[in-house]
């Protein structure tokens, strides 16, 4: 199972006291503020949990992995997450789940 | 940005709400997103994108200045996939700053 924005919402309203109303707000709100950010470029740092930021990508030869065919990947922008230091050491100690 | 500017420019859409109380549910999504995935659980966020672990095995590194070999244990680091949305605000703002140039 996944962690989701309802879930998120709800641990707000149980947590902050927020009604649901303004907790689903807030998460939404969130996540759309870090949205904007990186669309106008601006890197966006969470301390305790990581960095987002930016790249501006050159156009690269690729290939149409079904038909072989070449096709050339456009110059793009793209984000990349960068895990912080307190958030790779909480990850690590994770052993994994048994399958 | 920061996570203090995020609560700001938060706080300042969300006039209804105390500068104090968005400060503290920001700090709580974010403690929570943390101890989702330091638990093994994904998140996913549409239109945002997805957190999730990627595992790395068990290798052999070296001390860097003894050369000494070290075993290293397998261990699970955290990994972000934007989402569609993500992907298509970033790049296209990327092509309006281009036509500006």
């Amino acid at each position: 199972m996944a962690l989701t924005k309802a879930e998120m919402a709800e641990r707000l309203h149980d947590e902050v006291g927020l009604n649901k109303r303004e907790a689903k707000d807030l998460v939404e709100s969130f996540f759309e503020e870090i949205r904007l950010a990186l669309e106008s470029n601006t890197p966006v740092k969470l301390s305790g949990f990581g960095n987002f930021d930016l790249r501006d990508k050159n156009e690269r030869p690729g290939r149409n992995p079904k038909t072989g065919e070449e096709i050339p990947i456009s110059a793009r922008r793209v984000v990349t997450f960068k895990p912080g230091q307190k958030l790779k050491s909480r990850v690590e100690a994770y052993a994994g789940r048994k399958r | 940005m920061t996570k203090s500017e995020l609560i700001e420019l938060i706080a300042g859409k969300q006039d209804h709400l105390a500068q104090r109380d968005v400060e503290l549910a920001v700090k709580a999504l974010v403690e929570q997103m943390s101890e989702a995935l330091s638990t093994g659980e994904r998140i996913e966020i549409r239109g945002f994108g997805s957190f999730s672990l990627h595992h790395r095995p068990p290798r052999i590194g070296r001390n860097p200045k003894t050369g000494e070999p070290v075993a290293l244990p397998g261990k699970h680091v955290p990994h972000f996939k934007p989402g569609k949305e993500m992907r298509e605000r970033v790049n296209d703002s990327q092509a309006q700053s281009d036509k500006g140039r």
